[in-house]
C-alpha cells in the first residue's frame, strides 16, 4: 500500500506503544488528564510480558516490618545498582511506589493480606525488609489485569457519558509501529501496520510514549517472550534520541534449563526467598564461597545462621541465595564452567528438602504447575535444574526523570524497561513493576503537560510516504536473505559473544559480526503476503534487535571494568572512576556511536543517607569528600 | 532423540481453508508449540499463530489439537504415541482470520459489558482492610490469563452462534463471582443482571469449562454454581426473597 | 421440525457458522470421547427401568426389620404390616382404576434431588440430551435455551429439593437404626442387612452434604468469611466434600437400588440376611 487514500489514520492527544504495565499505567495517566489516547500494542490486549512477573511489586508501605520507608529502599535499589542508578530515578521511585500499589488496590488487584487485612509483603533478593506486595506468585498477572480492567472502567464511563466507548481512549491490538514519525524536529505521530491484515496504519499525535519493554530476544536463551525485540529502544534510537548504558543487562540466576522447550523460562526468585537453596553436582551449597566483601556483613557466612534466618530475621544475616541477581548468576555461571554443573549445564535448586509438599504447593503454586505441565518435575519432591538466562535490560532510553521525556527528541516519552537510569548497574527483584507504575504514570504525566503546551504537529505526506515505502521494501525483493536464520546467527553471537562474561576480544568480534548481519538483513526477503505473516513481522523485529545488539556490544567494549549487569573477564573488579560514567548510545542513521556522559552526582541529601564507609567502597575519595552536590 | 511427526495443520482464511499435511523433526521434551515454529522456520514462513510467554503464563497460543481445545506451548509432543498424526486447527469457536489465528474480539466485547469494580465512596488508597479469607475466593478467579479455552468450548455459544449476544461465557461469569466475592464490591445487582443480562441462565453445568481451563480454575463449582445459587436467593427461592424484605440481609452478611 | 430443516439450521450455525474456520467434521477428537456418556446412559436407564418395575411391583419391600428405601416411609393403606413408620396419612391413591404403589408417593422427591443436582445434570445433558455429547464434540440442537425457560428453570429450585432431601435421610437413618432389631423385634442384633441399610444412609448424607446448595447454604452465600468463623469452617468442610459430589452421587444411586434388591431378596428368602449377633 503506498496509496494515501485508503491509509488507515487515527489523530490523537498521545499515542503509547506497548500495552505492558508501563503503557497502560501511561494511558490511565494521560485519559485522566483530559486526553485521547491510543494504545498500540503487537499483541493482544492483556498478553504484555508483564504478566511473566512473578515475585512481587517493591514498595516500602512497613506493612510487614515498619522500619521499611522510603529510604531503606532507595539505599537498597541503590545498592543493587552498584550505584550507576540515575539517583533521581530511584529516589521517584522509592517515593511513589507505596501510592502505586494502594492505587492498584483501588481498582480491583487484590495482593495477599496481612493478619490485620493489609497488603501482605514478602522478602526478596537485595531488598532489607519483606517489601514486595505480591499475590501468590502471579504478581504481574495481577498487575496487567488490574490496569486492563481499569481501562475497561475508564471506557465504561466514556459509553455513558458520550455513549462511545472508545472516544477518548482505544486499544489498537496486533499492530505494529515501524516508525516514530517527526516535523519540525518534534513528534508528530507513529506509522505501522496491522499484524492481522498487513494494512498500515497512522497515529497523527503530538506526543508518543514509548513503553514496549525489552529486548531478550537478541539473545538466545531468555525468559522474554517473542515480543521483547527492542522495539521501542530502536525506534527511539532512530528517532534521535539516546540509549543509556545498554550494556547492562541482567541475566535472571535461575532460568529453567531443561527440558528444550522450555529452556530460559523463569524460576522465580521466591523459590529462594521461601527456602530454596543452590547446590552443585557436587552436593554443595556453593553460594556461601560467593559473597563479594561489600555484602559480608548483610549476609550469612555459614548453613547454620543462613537457615536460622527464615524464623529470625532480626538477628540472623540472609542466606546468600538471596543475593542480588547478578552475584548469583556469576556464582551459577561459574560452578557450571568449573564443571560442578548438572548434566544439562545448571545447578539445583531445591525447596523439597525446606517445605513441605502443602506449603509449596500454596506459596508457590505457579511453578508447581510450571514444573509439572512443562518439564513433568515436581519441585515438592525433587530439585529444579536452573541456570542463567536473560532476563532484564537495565539501560534503555535515556529519560528526565521527573516527565520520563526522552532526552533530545521533543513530544517522545519513554517509561519501563525501555528506559534507562532507574536500575543503574543490576535491577533489583521487585522493582520492575513498581518501575512500570511510578515512571509509566510519570510519562502520561509528562506527555498530557507537553501535550497541553504545545498542540497538534501535522505528519507530512513525505514522512507517510517513506514509512510505507520501508514497510513494503521486504516484499520487493526475492530470494534475499531469510529473516529466520539471520535472527538465530543473531543469538549466536549475542550469546557467545556479548553474554553473561564478556572480553573485549570478543566484544570487537561481535560488533564487526553484527555489522555484517545488518548488511544482510537489508536483502531479506519474505515469502507469503501481508496477512498475519509471521516471517514479515521478524524482519522488522530483527532491524531492532540488531540496533539493540550493536549498542550493547559497543557499550560493552568501552567500559573497562565489572559491574552488575556487566562483567569483562579481562577487567574483573569495580572501578570507582567507572562509576561516574554513563555510556549514551546515538544512531547516526548508518552506525550506533558510543560517547561517555557524567553520571549525575549524588545530592548532598540523598549521600547523607548512606553510612560513609558503605559509599567508600563505590566512590572515590573525591567523591565523598565533596559529600554529594548540593 | 529426534523423532519425526506427522501433522495435519489448518491453514486458510474466513473464505476458504484446509488441514495441509506436514512431517517434521521433534526433539525430546518438545511442545506442540515449538514444532510449530519449527514449521514456520523451515517449511511454512507465513503460517500464521498467535503465541507470547510460551510458558502457559499468557494465554496467547490457544488452538485445537486433535480436536481438543489447547494451548499448544502446554501440549507435550511426548503425550502423543509415535504413529499418531496430531492435527492442528484453529479455535472453532470465533471467527478465524488466518491460519491458526481467531478473531477473539467477541471477549473483549463481553468484557466491556460487566460493569467494574464499585469501591465505598470516600475509601482513599491504602486503607482497605481485607482478610486473606475474604479474598481467596475471587484471587481464585483472577488466576485467569484470558485465554478464551473456556469461551471456545462452550457448547452455547460454540454451537450457536445466535447465543453469543446473550451469553457472556464462562470467563465473564468467573469475572461477575470474582466481583459479587469481593469483600468491599458495591454493585449489589450483579446477581440479578448474571441472570437477565449475561446470560447465566444458559449454562447447563456440562463443566467442559472446567475441564479445559489450563489454570484449572474450577469455573463451574466455585464460580457458576454459587453465581446460580446466589441468584436463585434472589430470584428462585420465595421464602430467602421474603426473608430478604424482612431485614436487610446484604447488610449483614 | 422435519430432519432436513434441523440439518440446514445445524450447517448454518455452531462450528459450522459462517466466518469460523472451514472444518467438516464436527469434532476431529480421536479419543474414545463418546464412552462416558454412553456409560451414563447404561447405568441411569439400567436404574430407571429396575427402580420403575420395582415401584409398580409394590411388594417384597419390607422383611422385618429391614425396610427397602424406594418405599420408606410408607405412608398408603396398602402398605405390608410394620412399613409404616409414619403412619398413613394419605389412605391410598388410585389412578385408572389401579392402585397407586406407595413407592411412587416418595420417589419423586429424591428423584427431583437428583434430576436437579448439578452433577446429575452435567450427566444427563451430556449422555441423554447430548447437549454436548463431550466438550468440543458439536450437539445435534439447532436451538439451545439453556435452564432459562419451563420446564428446565425448576432446575433452580435445587435448594427445596436439597431440603426433602434431608428429611429422607433422616428417616432412611431410623431405618438404618432400626435394622438393629432382630425380627422378633428385639434391640441389640445386627446383620447384613444393618449393614447394608447403615451404608445407604451413610452414602446419602454424604451425597447431601456434597450437594452444591449445601454449599451455598452453609456458607457459600456469604460475603465476609471472617465475620463467620464457624460457617467458614464448615464450608472448607462441604467444599472439600463437594469436590467429592459426583462420586457420592454415583455410589448412593447404586447403593439405594442395591439396598432395595438385597430387602427384597431377603422378603423371599429370610436366611439371606445373615444375623452377626
Amino acid at each position: 500500500m503506498s496509496s494515501s487514500q485508503t491509509l488507515e489514520k487515527h489523530k490523537y492527544d498521545v499515542v503509547i506503544i506497548g500495552a505492558g504495565g508501563a503503557g497502560l499505567r501511561a494511558a490511565v495517566e494521560a485519559r485522566e488528564a483530559g486526553l485521547s489516547v491510543a494504545i498500540v500494542c503487537k499483541s493482544l490486549f492483556g498478553k504484555a510480558h508483564t504478566v511473566m512477573a512473578e515475585g512481587g511489586a517493591a514498595a516500602s508501605m512497613g506493612n510487614v516490618n515498619d522500619n521499611d520507608n522510603w529510604m531503606v529502599h532507595f539505599r537498597d535499589t541503590m545498592r543493587g545498582g552498584k550505584f550507576l542508578n540515575h539517583y533521581r530515578m530511584a529516589e521517584l521511585h522509592a517515593k511513589e511506589a507505596p501510592d502505586r500499589i494502594w492505587e492498584l488496590e483501588m481498582w480491583g488487584a487484590l495482593f495477599d493480606r496481612t493478619q490485620e487485612g493489609k497488603i501482605s509483603q514478602r522478602n526478596f533478593g537485595g531488598h532489607e525488609y519483606p517489601r514486595l506486595a505480591h499475590v501468590g506468585d502471579r504478581t504481574g498477572l495481577e498487575l496487567i489485569r488490574t490496569m486492563q480492567q481499569r481501562i475497561v472502567a475508564l471506557q465504561q464511563q466514556d459509553a455513558k457519558e458520550f455513549g462511545d466507548a472508545e472516544k477518548n481512549m482505544k486499544v489498537f491490538a496486533e499492530v505494529t509501529i515501524t516508525e516514530i514519525l517527526k516535523e519540525n524536529g518534534k513528534v508528530s505521530g507513529a506509522y505501522g501496520y496491522r499484524r492481522e491484515t498487513g494494512s498500515e496504519v497512522l497515529f497523527e499525535a503530538p506526543a508518543v510514549v514509548i513503553a514496549t519493554g525489552g529486548v531478550g530476544k537478541t539473545f538466545k536463551i531468555t525468559s522474554n517472550s517473542w515480543e521483547g525485540t527492542g522495539d521501542g529502544h530502536a525506534l527511539a534510537l532512530k528517532a534521535g534520541a539516546n540509549l543509556v548504558d545498554m550494556e547492562f543487562l541482567q541475566f535472571h540466576p535461575t532460568g529453567m534449563v531443561w527440558p528444550l522447550s522450555v529452556k530460559g523460562i523463569l524460576v522465580t526468585e521466591s523459590v529462594r526467598g521461601e527456602g530454596g537453596i543452590l547446590t552443585n553436582s557436587l552436593g554443595e551449597r556453593f553460594m556461601f564461597k560467593y559473597i563479594p566483601d561489600v555484602f559480608k556483613d548483610k549476609y550469612a557466612d555459614n548453613e547454620a545462621e543462613a537457615d536460622r534466618w527464615y524464623l529470625d530475621q532480626d538477628n540472623n544475616r540472609r542466606p546468600p541465595e538471596l543475593l542480588p541477581r547478578d552475584e548469583v548468576a556469576r556464582a551459577i555461571n561459574s560452578e557450571v564452567k568449573a564443571g560442578r554443573g548438572t548434566e544439562h549445564g545448571g545447578v539445583f535448586l531445591d525447596v523439597s528438602k525446606r517445605l513441605s509438599a502443602e506449603v509449596i504447593k500454596k506459596r508457590l503454586p505457579s511453578m508447581w504447575h510450571q514444573f509439572y505441565e512443562l518439564a513433568g518435575v515436581d519441585i515438592t519432591k525433587e530439585p529444579m535444574e536452573v541456570g542463567p538466562t536473560c532476563h532484564y535490560v537495565m539501560g534503555g532510553v535515556e529519560v528526565e526523570p521527573d516527565s520520563a521525556a526522552a532526552v533530545g527528541v521533543d513530544g517522545l516519552f519513554a517509561a519501563g524497561e525501555v528506559a534507562g537510569g532507574m536500575h543503574g548497574s543490576n535491577r533489583l527483584g521487585g522493582n520492575s513493576l513498581t518501575d512500570l507504575l511510578v515512571f509509566g504514570r510519570r510519562a502520561g504525566k509528562g506527555a498530557a503537560e507537553y501535550v497541553k503546551g504545545h498542540g497538534a504537529n501535522p505528519v507530512s505526506e513525505s514522512a507517510i510516504e517513506k514509512a510505507s515505502a520501508k514497510i513494503e521494501a521486504p516484499f520487493t525483493r526475492t530470494g534475499g536473505e531469510n529473516a529466520y536464520t539471520l535472527h538465530q546467527e543473531l543469538q549466536e553471537i549475542t550469546h557467545n559473544l556479548v553474554g553473561i562474561i564478556r572480553t573485549g576480544a570478543e566484544l570487537t568480534e561481535a560488533i564487526a559480526k553484527i555489522a555484517d548481519i545488518r548488511k544482510r538483513s537489508a536483502n531479506i526477503s519474505v515469502t507469503g503476503d501481508r496477512k498475519f505473516n509471521p516471517g514479515f513481522h521478524l524482519a522488522f523485529d530483527l532491524d531492532n534487535m540488531l540496533l539493540v545488539a550493536e549498542s550493547t556490544a559497543k557499550s560493552a567494549l568501552l567500559r573497562e571494568e565489572s559491574r552488575g549487569g556487566h562483567t569483562r573477564d579481562d577487567f574483573p573488579g569495580m572501578n570507582s572512576t567507572w562509576r561516574q560514567v554513563n555510556h549514551i548510545a546515538s544512531f547516526d542513521g548508518d552506525k550506533v556511536n558510543i560517547k561517555a556522559q557524567a553520571l549525575p552526582a549524588l545530592p548532598k541529601e540523598l549521600f547523607d543517607l548512606f553510612d560513609v564507609h558503605e559509599l567508600e567502597k563505590y566512590m572515590t575519595s573525591e567523591e565523598i569528600a565533596k559529600g554529594g552536590s548540593k | 532423540m529426534a523423532r519425526t511427526l506427522k501433522l495435519r495443520i489448518w491453514r486458510g482464511d474466513d473464505k476458504t481453508g484446509g488441514l495441509q499435511d506436514v512431517t517434521v523433526e521433534a526433539n525430546h521434551g518438545e511442545v506442540v508449540l515449538d514444532i510449530i515454529h519449527r514449521v514456520q522456520a523451515t517449511q511454512m514462513g507465513d503460517l500464521a499463530v498467535r503465541w507470547n510467554c510460551k510458558a502457559g503464563k499468557c494465554g496467547s497460543c490457544s488452538m485445537e489439537i486433535n480436536g481438543k481445545p489447547r494451548l499448544a506451548c502446554m501440549t507435550q509432543v511426548a503425550a502423543y504415541p509415535e504413529d499418531e498424526t496430531i492435527t492442528i486447527t484453529p479455535l472453532r469457536a470465533f471467527p478465524v482470520i488466518k491460519d491458526l489465528v481467531t478473531d477473539v474480539s467477541f471477549n473483549f466485547k463481553k468484557a466491556m459489558e460487566i460493569p467494574s469494580l464499585q469501591m465505598p465512596e470516600g475509601l482513599k488508597p491504602g486503607e482497605p482492610r481485607m482478610q486473606q479469607v475474604d479474598v481467596e475466593r475471587s484471587q481464585e478467579f483472577r488466576k485467569c490469563i484470558e485465554c478464551f479455552l473456556c469461551q471456545n468450548t462452550c457448547h452455547v455459544i460454540r454451537d450457536h452462534e445466535e447465543n453469543k449476544k446473550s451469553f457472556a461465557g464462562p470467563r465473564f461469569f468467573i469475572r461477575i463471582a470474582e466481583l459479587d466475592m469481593h469483600p468491599l464490591d458495591m454493585l449489589r445487582n450483579r446477581k440479578k443482571t448474571a441472570q437477565e443480562e449475561h446470560g447465566l441462565g444458559l449454562c447447563n453445568i456440562t463443566k467442559c469449562c472446567t475441564e479445559v481451563c489450563p489454570e484449572h480454575i474450577k469455573i463451574t463449582d466455585n464460580a457458576i454454581i454459587p453465581m446460580k445459587e446466589r441468584v436463585a436467593d434472589e430470584k428462585y427461592d420465595p421464602i430467602r426473597w421474603l426473608g430478604s424484605k424482612i431485614r436487610r440481609r446484604e447488610e449483614v452478611l | 421440525m422435519q430432519p432436513r430443516l434441523g440439518r440446514l439450521l445445524l450447517m448454518a450455525t455452531g462450528v459450522f457458522s459462517q466466518g469460523r474456520a472451514k472444518i467438516s467434521e464436527r469434532t476431529l477428537r480421536t479419543d474414545k470421547w463418546w464412552i462416558q456418556p454412553l456409560i451414563t446412559v447404561g447405568v441411569l436407564l439400567s436404574f430407571i427401568v429396575y427402580a420403575t418395575w420395582r415401584a409398580f411391583e409394590g411388594a417384597h419391600y419390607y422383611a422385618e426389620p429391614l425396610i427397602s428405601p424406594f418405599y420408606s416411609p410408607c405412608l398408603s393403606t396398602t402398605c405390608v404390616e410394620g412399613s409404616s413408620l409414619l403412619g398413613t396419612p394419605f389412605g391410598h391413591i388410585v389412578i385408572f382404576g389401579m392402585v397407586l404403589s406407595p413407592a411412587f408417593i416418595i420417589l419423586i422427591f429424591p428423584l427431583g434431588f437428583r434430576m436437579t443436582c448439578y452433577y446429575y445434570r452435567k450427566a444427563y445433558f451430556r449422555s441423554f440430551w447430548m447437549s454436548p455429547p463431550a466438550c468440543a464434540v458439536a450437539e445435534p440442537h439447532a436451538k439451545y435455551t439453556g435452564e432459562t425457560k419451563a420446564p428446565l428453570i425448576v432446575n433452580n429450585g435445587h435448594r427445596y429439593f436439597f431440603y426433602i432431601g434431608l428429611v429422607f435421610n433422616t428417616l432412611l437413618t431410623i431405618d438404618a437404626l432400626l435394622a438393629f432389631k432382630n425380627p422378633q423385634g428385639q434391640w441389640g442384633h445386627m446383620s447384613i442387612g444393618t449393614v447394608v441399610l447403615l451404608l445407604n444412609a451413610t452414602f446419602l448424607w454424604g451425597y447431601s452434604a456434597s450437594c452444591h446448595s449445601c454449599r451455598h447454604a452453609i456458607g457459600g452465600r456469604l460475603r465476609h468469611f471472617s465475620k463467620h468463623p464457624f460457617r467458614y469452617k464448615a464450608w472448607t468442610v462441604v467444599s472439600r466434600l463437594n469436590q467429592k459430589h459426583q462420586n457420592f452421587a454415583w455410589v448412593s444411586l447404586i447403593w439405594v437400588a442395591f439396598s432395595d434388591f438385597f430387602v427384597r431378596m431377603v422378603s423371599l428368602h429370610p436366611t439371606w440376611n445373615k444375623y452377626f449377633f
